[in-house]
């Protein structure tokens, strides 16, 4: 087999693996440190209670993230070493800075939020959760960087270094402000919380429905369902925003996200289709003139297709066409859940609807289709560029790993991340069996 | 070759902290799980894994940092290592996750074949995680095949080469002590007295794997040497070394079991500033074409990146430090268990 494939199917994996945890604890981090605000204000105990039971969840979500990260740090070197020479002093700074800057904060008062509850004031408590938050941040930021720096590369120029030609920094800022930058953070963080209110959100209707810790449940739900709120409203302000700069500086990305081929035409957008890339045709239904409205503000201007790129520089169709209607279809159902929760919250019915407690149960999972569906649509979209416009992916592979090392690799990765999201989903179901009054029980067993 | 302290000599140096500083906090809680199925009462072994509980996490952490730094000024040495022992890194990476998970799975459950089963994992995945570290620390000492475009030329056994092994046992050797040390410091009663006897074995035994790889890197390393051939004055630093090892059991003798586990971590200064003294200028050795090493001038990022990177560190580790030290400082003294206890 291809070493290319392989390589670009182990990262997917690790990364799409490694992805269900860091949104998690960057949105539990902001839950967390509302819900501790709250007990600081009020002081009451509940609140507390609170705190300590999404302490824990964040704690497993955390230690799974570092798991699945540690391999994300070296895997640039390990597979993608041509790539790594290249843009090794653009990228690798970004890098490190996510290290300094944000998974020792995190890590570091973590323990504090996990094992420090007797030995610090309940101030220092509120703080460190507040550093763990801004750690968890502080990770996006960076990494999006890093990765917005691969969309849209900026501040650099490529010249001939000791070894070889490779990209270098020319202008710092204008690598970390790179023009998708801001636009993809911000989508990012806000699917972020959407995944963890969701979570939030999901728990405590389970506890309503089973008649359990109702107290905790329904506060709990209430601050879910504003994160919820107003996370995806704002998400769809930054995903029109997004898809402006795609428009601009990704052109065909964006071609391939709506299936549009004709090389400069009015184009329209699907609810749903599915697109033949030999017939260059989409078998959908759509608004006519929409792409062209939300890019141009007008339904009648051109927008340029993907017949205006050379066959071996357009990204895969229908797997981003479909990736992206997806999600842009999650987005509209987390809307639609949030609002109506609201909706019934003021009406005062919300603790009595058990038909939408039923949903949120399950729709835990949405956010997280979401996300990843997200991110496959930007890198895959990116494709068949490695830094867009600058270096193939092709061309980014380790000459030295063989087609076996990285089926070896790959198998090996495959199992142990089965092996982790089994005793993943064990543990929460643990954790949420248990409740929050858990310390009791933990006490009972652990003197056994 | 010059000794002036420019920006590479700088990145060196900073490159060489952050490993000191990985080896120094996660060495110890690779030794306390290199060291775990040594005693057989379950609640001796709750007891080590709290000892760690806190800060094993945050340990790793100098681990991904420092490979990001790498990264950001050596990107040449990033990409070469971590492709060139590509096997190597992705058993290490493995065995890390596996290590996590059992650390976080290991008391969730009362069963005894569970814990049985955990406990395993944790300490065998601590030794390889050791071992295979020390391994690589071995083959960038005796020096790596490296073809024109500095691409990793060798093969994955070609690494299990023995002085490489012998580095990874001394490594073992050297993170037990360390754990051991550790133990003692963070408990009290029966298991206290049980980490007093692992100490003294596990110096004696890193005595002797150090013994031996000294006489091995004399013998069949020597451009490891060569500085402190050319600077005399370098030759304080295998002394010091030494005195670091050897206060260790003194200390241990009046029960001043924290000076100990500074001694322990000055040796581990040490014996990376020895590492560091003998391949200057070079950081990853071409065996047997010398003139094709990657070295602090060849692989490094621009002045101007390196510049950046030395502003961002600057600011970053000085405040990591400051909350690093806060942190060990809050969670001092001898652990208990409790209901937030692994």
């Amino acid at each position: 087999m291809d070493p290319v494939l392989l390589s670009r199917i182990q990262f997917g994996l690790t990364i799409s693996f490694h992805y269900i945890f860091p949104p998690l604890s960057i949105g539990l981090g902001v839950i967390l440190v509302l819900m501790e605000a709250l007990y600081l204000k009020t002081r009451n105990p509940l609140f507390q209670q609170m705190t300590r039971f999404w302490v824990r969840i964040f704690g497993l979500t955390f230690a799974l993230g570092v798991a699945s990260g540690v391999v994300m740090e070296f895997q640039f070197g390990t597979n993608w070493a041509a790539y790594s020479r290249f843009v090794g002093d653009v990228f690798g700074s970004a890098l490190a800075a996510e290290g300094i800057f944000a998974f020792f904060l995190e890590s570091g008062f973590l323990a504090i939020l996990l094992f420090g509850w007797d030995k610090v004031s309940p101030r220092v408590h509120m703080l460190s959760t507040c550093m763990v938050a801004l750690g968890a941040h502080f990770s996006a930021i960076w990494i999006i960087v890093a990765d917005s720096w691969m969309q849209t590369p900026a501040g650099y120029h490529v010249v001939q270094s000791v070894l070889r030609s490779r990209a270098e920094v020319v202008d710092f800022w204008a690598v970390v402000f790179n023009p998708s930058t801001m636009v993809r953070l911000t989508h990012t963080v806000l699917g972020a919380w959407q995944a963890a209110a969701f979570l939030v959100l999901s728990v405590s209707a389970f506890y309503l429905l089973k008649r359990r810790h109702v107290e905790f449940a329904r506060t709990s739900m209430k601050i879910g369902l504003i994160v919820a709120v107003v996370a995806s409203l704002l998400s769809l302000v930054t995903g029109d925003f997004s898809g402006r700069v795609v428009a601009r500086y990704q052109p065909a990305k964006l071609a391939a996200m709506e299936g549009h081929f004709p090389a400069s035409a009015p184009a329209g957008m699907y609810l749903f289709g599915w697109v033949s890339e030999a017939e260059q045709r989409v078998t959908g239904i759509g608004v006519p003139g929409m792409l062209s409205f939300l890019v141009h503000g007008d339904t009648t201007k051109p927008v340029t297709g993907l017949t205006a790129f050379p066959p071996q520089d357009r990204p895969p169709v229908n797997p981003v066409f479909q990736a992206f209607h997806v999600m842009v279809g999650v987005g509209t159902i987390l809307i639609g859940l949030s609002l109506l929760g609201a909706f019934l919250w003021w009406r005062g019915s919300l603790f009595e609807a058990r038909w939408l407690l039923w949903i949120y149960v399950f729709a835990v999972l949405l956010p997280q289709v979401g996300n990843q569906l997200g991110w496959f649509t930007a890198e895959v979209g990116r494709q068949p560029w490695i830094v867009y416009g600058l270096m193939r992916t092709a061309a980014g592979v380790s000459p030295s790993v063989t087609a076996g090392h990285a089926v070896a690799s790959l198998v090996l990765f495959t199992l142990i991340y089965l092996l982790l999201f089994v005793l993943f989903i064990y543990l929460l179901d643990q954790k949420i069996r248990h409740g929050p009054l858990a310390d009791d029980l933990e006490v009972a067993y652990h003197r056994r | 070759m010059t000794m002036g302290l420019d920006l590479h000599v700088i990145w060196f140096g900073l490159v060489g902290i952050l490993l000191t500083g990985y080896a120094i906090l996660d060495g110890f809680d690779l030794g306390v799980g290199a060291l775990h199925l040594l005693t057989r009462k379950d609640e001796h072994r709750r007891l080590m894994i709290n000892a760690i509980g806190p800060v094993w996490d945050g340990n790793e952490v100098w681990l991904v940092t420092a490979g990001g730094a790498l990264f950001a000024a050596f990107p040449e040495v990033y990409a070469t290592i971590f492709s060139g022992f590509y096997l190597a890194f992705m058993l290490l990476f493995c065995m890390l996750i596996f290590r996590a998970v059992a650390i976080e799975f290991r008391s969730k459950l009362p069963g005894r074949r569970w814990r049985q089963v955990w406990d395993a994992s944790f300490s065998l995945a601590s030794i390889g995680c050791s071992l295979l570290l020390g391994v690589a620390f071995g083959n960038v000492i005796w020096g790596v095949p490296l073809d024109a475009q500095r691409e990793f030329a060798g093969s994955f056994l070609g690494l299990l080469n023995p002085y490489a092994l012998l580095v990874g046992v001394t490594t073992v050797a050297l993170f037990m002590m360390h754990g051991a040390i550790y133990v003692a410091l963070k408990t009290e009663g029966e298991l206290h007295e049980i980490a007093r006897g692992w100490i003294n074995n596990t110096i004696i035994f890193f005595t002797v794997c150090y013994g031996l790889t000294t006489m091995a890197t004399l013998l069949y390393v020597p451009h490891m040497s060569q500085h402190m051939r050319d600077y005399p004055v370098f030759f304080a630093v295998p002394v010091l070394t030494m005195l670091a090892v050897a206060n260790i059991p003194r200390e241990i003798h009046f029960s001043r079991d924290f000076l100990a586990f500074l001694s322990s971590g000055a040796t581990m200064v040490g014996l990376m500033a020895l590492v560091a003294i003998g391949i200057f200028p070079n950081l990853v050795l071409s065996r047997p074409n010398p003139e094709l090493s990657l070295t602090i001038y060849n692989a490094a990022s621009s002045p101007k990146t390196l510049t950046i990177m030395l502003i961002i560190a600057g600011i970053g580790v000085p405040i990591v430090l400051a909350y690093t030290s806060s942190i060990y400082y809050i969670f001092r003294g001898k652990v208990k268990l409790d209901t937030m206890s692994y």
